[in-house]
Formats: structure tokens, C-alpha cells, sequence
């Protein structure tokens, strides 16, 4: 099966895209999950169902969120465009904002309950051995949670590649810039004799889906095999 | 020598503990489960903050409640073997073991080498293995080796044990022996087994209920009714401690304890080694003359000290065998009756070797 050079476009956008997001979203949803875990603060309930809060908005609630705080007249939006002439509304790194955030708290998920199954004992151990707090977490911790890291990014990875409705409102639909799989398909079915492109947009979406999955669990069980569980 | 006094209140269980344990040797922290025992060791290691007390090594000051000073569990160099073994499963043997030798500061002394802590523990064959590899007693000896290559000053071996079956308990213990003679250090071994407590420790401090009910050495508490209650009737009796002077090739060695020699089973005994020895009170029989013609090894002159009530039909007799050793022996309350058992009338102990197993401590100057 060959690719227009439109479609093959799409694709590479997609990836991209979907991989940005996951390096977005990884380092804030490793601290999100050990704050949620670990501290104790006021207002933690409020804090989780906030986090939560993509899974069950309209994606397209998101995107216009986004747009209020991140386009140019955005109190964040704004001040990054004045100070260092970066403009996240309508381009593809935008896209992939939109996107991390719409796969957030899958991720925190995942990588939450993978640190709620370290053995807070072997943390002690370590620190009867000499290490300190950032010793334990990069030496023990970390390592311990990493398939439950994966298994976040995977999932964030292949879900990224499909988001459409936070994309489109936050980012628009612009070819070789935002147009993503998803945004492709969509457009192809506005257009008249888009047919068999839609078609084959949608196999390729199903395969890239399935090979994520895939992919998501057998490393996930390499890992498990060897932390010897 | 560690010196502990701490309390700690957790809902309606208060621990409130003071004892010590001197350099070199193994002082054991005996009790029921539930007791106090693994909260005690969390708080001398400082993995649990203490409401109050003090505790030292030395001259250095680790804790103190009043003065508001509570170095943190990991510069404590204290060596923590826990119940669970708590290997790091993402790591190697070698890794588990080099763990906190790597973290010492660059101009740390190493005393403690990692190939003889290996040969020690016979960790030889195990090192590029992962933890999940090794079986039970074999996580327990490389937990060992780690806490100590951390170069500790002492040691808090919490139930090391406890999670073993008696075939992985009897395979952990030699090596349990050998690094109690190997390192001048204090060693605090946890137990709820007072087996363990005899083959290992020469200090008890018996915990009842967060507090210390009893300590000294081993053969004074091995004779205080509070250990009875703890271990049962059966396994009640004396421990007495002595030096092998004889060897036979048979396999029986003479050990010289208080005024008397008491034959007794002992594998690979050498001459001048110390042995403590559990002579279980059931075993004892109590004879108001010197018999004859019988099995029995040990036969041993004896003072009545005192006849207590017992569990059941039975008497606890305390019997003074000299040289500070004293024995206990249950006899049944009409025996003791018709023998008018009564504080200082001599009499004569008799002990079957075959029940007897002493334990060796350390090996003698050559």
C-alpha cells in the first residue's frame, strides 16, 4: 500500500507530534504521581480530580481552555510570545501541548500505581546504606516505577497520535503544520471523492494503535521478567 | 557499646526501652511478637523518629530527645538486616552488595573488604546472580554482606530469620556464628526464637509489652519466670556456660561448668572454646543420694537454692551447681515431696548427654 505524499505527511506529523507529547508530559507526570502518592497537603483530593479533569471534558473544552491561557493574548500564551518570541496557538508544538494534555492523566495513572507497588522498605534499606533522598529516589525508586513509566508513555504515545478535538481548537488544521492522522481523516471526509484516502487513513490509525499496544505490553513484561516478578 | 533509651507512642502501645549492648558480642532483644521488638530497631536506626530518649555509640551522640539532636538513618552507619532481606530486585549480587560502600564518603576507611565478606558469607558463587534467583537463606547472607560493607559500627539484625523454614534457618545460622566472631562489633539480634538466642547471643534483654521485663546475661535470664512465660513450659531451662577440656573421638566433649564436668554432643569442639548449653528443665532428674550403675553422663553434685510452684502438678527446683551456675529441673510436686525438697538440702542432678547440645562461641587463642 502506497502513501500520497499527503498521507505519508499526515503520519509523520502524528508521530511527532505524539512523541513530543510524551516528553512533555513525563517529567511533570512522574511529579504529579509522587505528590499525589507520597505528600500530604491540603486540598490533594481537589488536586487529583483536577488532574483528572481531561478524561472527562470535552477535548474541545480543552482546546479553548488552552487558547484563553496559551494563545498570544494568554496570560502564559503572552508572555512567552513577548520574552522569547514563542507562539503555541495554530502550530505544531501546540499541537503536541494539546495533546500531552489530553493524555495526562493517563499517564499519571499508570506511573501512580507503579510507585504505589515500591516497597517503601527497600527505600529504607537504602538509606540505612547512606543514600540520601535524591539518591533513593534515582537509585531505587525510579528504576522500581519504570515499567510503570513505560507503560504511561506507550499508551500516552498511541493515544496521542488520535487526538483530534483539543488539536483542532488549540492548534487548527493546518497542512504539514497540525494536520495530524486524525485531522486528515477528517478532513478527507469533507472532501468530495476522499473516500478511499479516509479509508486508508483509518487502516493506518487502527495498525499504528495496535502496534502500540503491542509494543506496551511486551516490554512491559521484559521489564517485569527482569525485576524477577 | 550502644546505649539505647528511647520512647516512642504509637495510638494506645507504648515503647519505652533502655539497655545496652557491649562491643564485642550479641546481645538479644527476646519478646512475643507484638512486643516492641522491629519498632525498637526502626527507632535506634532512625528510620522512625523517637519522642524521647538518647542514644550513643561510643562517644558519639546519634540521638537525643531533650536536646533536640537526631542524626539521620543514613549517616548512622548503623547495618540494618531486615526480616524481608529488602534486596534492590532491579539490581545485581555484586550491585546489592557494593550499594553502600559506594555511597561512603571518598575518605572513609574500608575495614571491611568486600572479598572477605564474601568468603565469609560464601557469597563466591552468587554475585552476578539477581536477588530473585536466590533462595531464602541466600537473600538473607547477602543482606548481611550489604549491611556490611557499608562499613557499619554496629549491627541491628531485625528477625533475620523469622521468614525461613528450619532447613534455610539451620543453613543461615553458622554464618550468623561466624560473623559474630569475625567483627569486633555490637550485633542486636532480634528474636522470638530462643534457640537462636542460645547458639548466638550471650546478653538478653527480654521485652514484654514495650518495656524491658529483664536483662543481663544469658543464664541469669534464662532463669527468670518472665522467659517461661514467653517460650512455653517445654522449652523452659537453665543456661549454663563453660570451656570444653576434654575431646573424645567419639564425639563428646567434657565441658567444665561451675564445679562440675558435663559431658555433652558437640561437632568439630576444640579445647578452650567457649560453649553455653540449654539444659532443659524436663530433663533434669533430682536424686537425694549418689546413684549407681546408671546410663546417665552427668551426674552432679547440687544445693537446692529454691521450690517454686509450677505449671500444673509440678515444681520449678533451682539448683546451685557452683561456680555461679545454677539449674533448673521440674519435678513433679510428690516427687519433690517425698525427696523433702527444701532450700539448701544437697542432692545430685542428673543430666542425659544425648539431651544436651552445646553451642561454641568463638575459636580460643591458639
Amino acid at each position: 500500500m502506497l502513501l500520497s505524499p499527503e498521507e505519508t505527511e499526515a503520519v509523520a506529523l502524528s508521530l511527532s507530534i505524539a512523541a513530543r507529547s510524551v516528553a512533555f508530559n513525563l517529567p511533570f507526570a512522574i511529579a504529579v504521581a509522587w505528590l499525589l502518592t507520597r505528600a500530604q497537603f491540603a486540598g490533594r483530593t481537589l488536586f487529583d480530580a483536577f488532574v483528572h479533569l481531561p478524561l472527562v471534558l470535552p477535548p474541545v473544552v480543552v482546546g479553548y481552555l488552552l487558547l484563553v491561557v496559551f494563545g498570544v493574548r494568554g496570560p502564559i500564551g503572552g508572555w512567552l510570545y513577548e520574552h522569547f518570541g514563542i507562539r503555541l496557538a495554530f502550530t505544531s508544538t501546540g499541537a503536541a501541548l494539546a495533546t500531552a494534555v489530553m493524555s495526562f492523566p493517563l499517564v499519571v495513572r499508570a506511573i501512580r500505581i507503579s510507585l504505589e507497588n515500591v516497597d517503601r522498605g527497600l527505600e529504607d534499606a537504602a538509606r540505612t546504606l547512606g543514600a540520601g533522598p535524591i539518591d533513593r529516589f534515582a537509585s531505587i525508586t525510579l528504576p522500581l516505577m519504570a515499567p510503570g513509566i513505560l507503560a504511561g508513555a506507550i499508551i500516552a504515545f498511541a493515544a496521542g497520535l488520535g487526538e483530534f478535538g483539543a488539536v483542532i481548537t488549540f492548534a487548527a488544521n493546518i497542512p504539514g503544520e497540525t494536520r495530524t492522522l486524525p485531522l486528515a481523516l477528517y478532513t478527507a471526509l469533507q472532501t468530495p471523492d476522499g473516500d478511499a484516502m479516509a479509508a486508508r487513513l483509518a487502516a493506518i490509525s487502527l495498525s499504528l494503535g495496535l502496534a502500540g499496544l503491542l509494543i506496551a505490553e511486551f516490554l512491559s513484561r521484559l521489564m517485569r521478567r527482569r525485576l524477577g516478578r | 557499646m550502644l546505649r539505647v533509651e528511647l520512647r516512642k507512642r504509637r495510638g494506645n502501645f507504648t515503647l519505652d526501652v533502655a539497655f545496652s549492648a557491649p562491643t564485642p558480642g550479641v546481645t538479644a532483644l527476646f519478646g512475643r511478637s507484638g512486643c516492641g521488638k522491629s519498632t525498637l530497631i526502626s527507632l535506634i536506626a532512625g528510620l522512625l523518629p523517637a519522642d524521647g530518649g538518647r542514644v550513643t555509640v561510643g562517644e558519639d551522640l546519634l540521638f537525643d530527645g531533650t536536646r533536640h539532636v537526631s542524626v539521620d538513618a543514613r549517616h548512622r552507619r548503623m547495618g540494618v538486616v531486615f526480616q524481608d532481606a529488602r534486596l534492590f530486585p532491579h539490581l545485581s549480587v555484586r550491585a546489592n552488595l557494593e550499594y553502600g560502600t559506594r555511597r561512603l564518603a571518598r575518605e572513609a576507611a574500608r575495614p571491611i573488604a568486600f572479598d572477605d565478606v564474601v568468603s565469609l558469607l560464601g557469597l563466591e558463587g552468587l554475585v552476578a546472580r539477581r536477588p530473585h534467583q536466590l533462595s531464602g537463606g541466600e537473600k538473607q547472607r547477602v543482606a548481611l554482606g550489604r549491611a556490611l560493607l557499608a562499613q557499619p559500627r554496629l549491627l541491628l539484625l531485625d528477625e533475620p530469620l523469622a521468614s525461613l523454614d528450619m532447613a534455610r534457618r539451620e543453613e543461615v545460622l553458622p554464618y550468623l556464628e561466624r560473623l559474630r566472631d569475625a567483627f569486633s562489633m555490637p550485633i542486636v539480634y532480634v528474636s522470638h526464637q530462643f534457640d537462636e538466642v542460645l547458639r548466638l547471643a550471650t546478653r538478653v534483654v527480654l521485652l514484654d509489652a514495650g518495656r524491658v521485663v529483664a536483662d543481663g546475661d544469658i543464664a541469669t535470664v534464662s532463669r527468670d519466670p518472665r522467659l517461661r512465660a514467653i517460650v512455653g513450659p517445654d522449652s523452659v531451662g537453665a543456661v549454663v556456660a563453660g570451656h570444653v577440656e576434654r575431646v573424645d573421638a567419639s564425639g563428646l566433649a567434657g565441658v567444665r561448668v561451675g564445679d562440675a564436668e558435663v559431658t555433652v554432643e558437640l561437632d568439630g569442639a576444640v579445647v578452650g572454646q567457649r560453649i553455653q548449653i540449654q539444659v532443659l528443665a524436663r530433663d533434669v532428674i533430682v536424686a537425694s543420694e549418689l546413684p549407681r550403675g546408671l546410663s546417665v553422663r552427668n551426674v552432679v553434685a547440687a544445693r537446692v537454692v529454691s521450690v517454686t510452684p509450677d505449671a500444673g502438678r509440678s515444681v520449678m527446683v533451682e539448683l546451685d551447681i557452683g561456680g555461679a551456675s545454677t539449674l533448673l529441673a521440674r519435678v513433679t510436686a510428690r516427687a519433690s515431696d517425698e525427696l523433702a525438697l527444701v532450700a539448701d538440702k544437697r542432692v545430685w542432678a542428673l543430666i542425659k548427654a544425648v539431651s544436651l547440645r552445646g553451642h561454641a562461641f568463638g575459636v580460643p587463642a591458639a
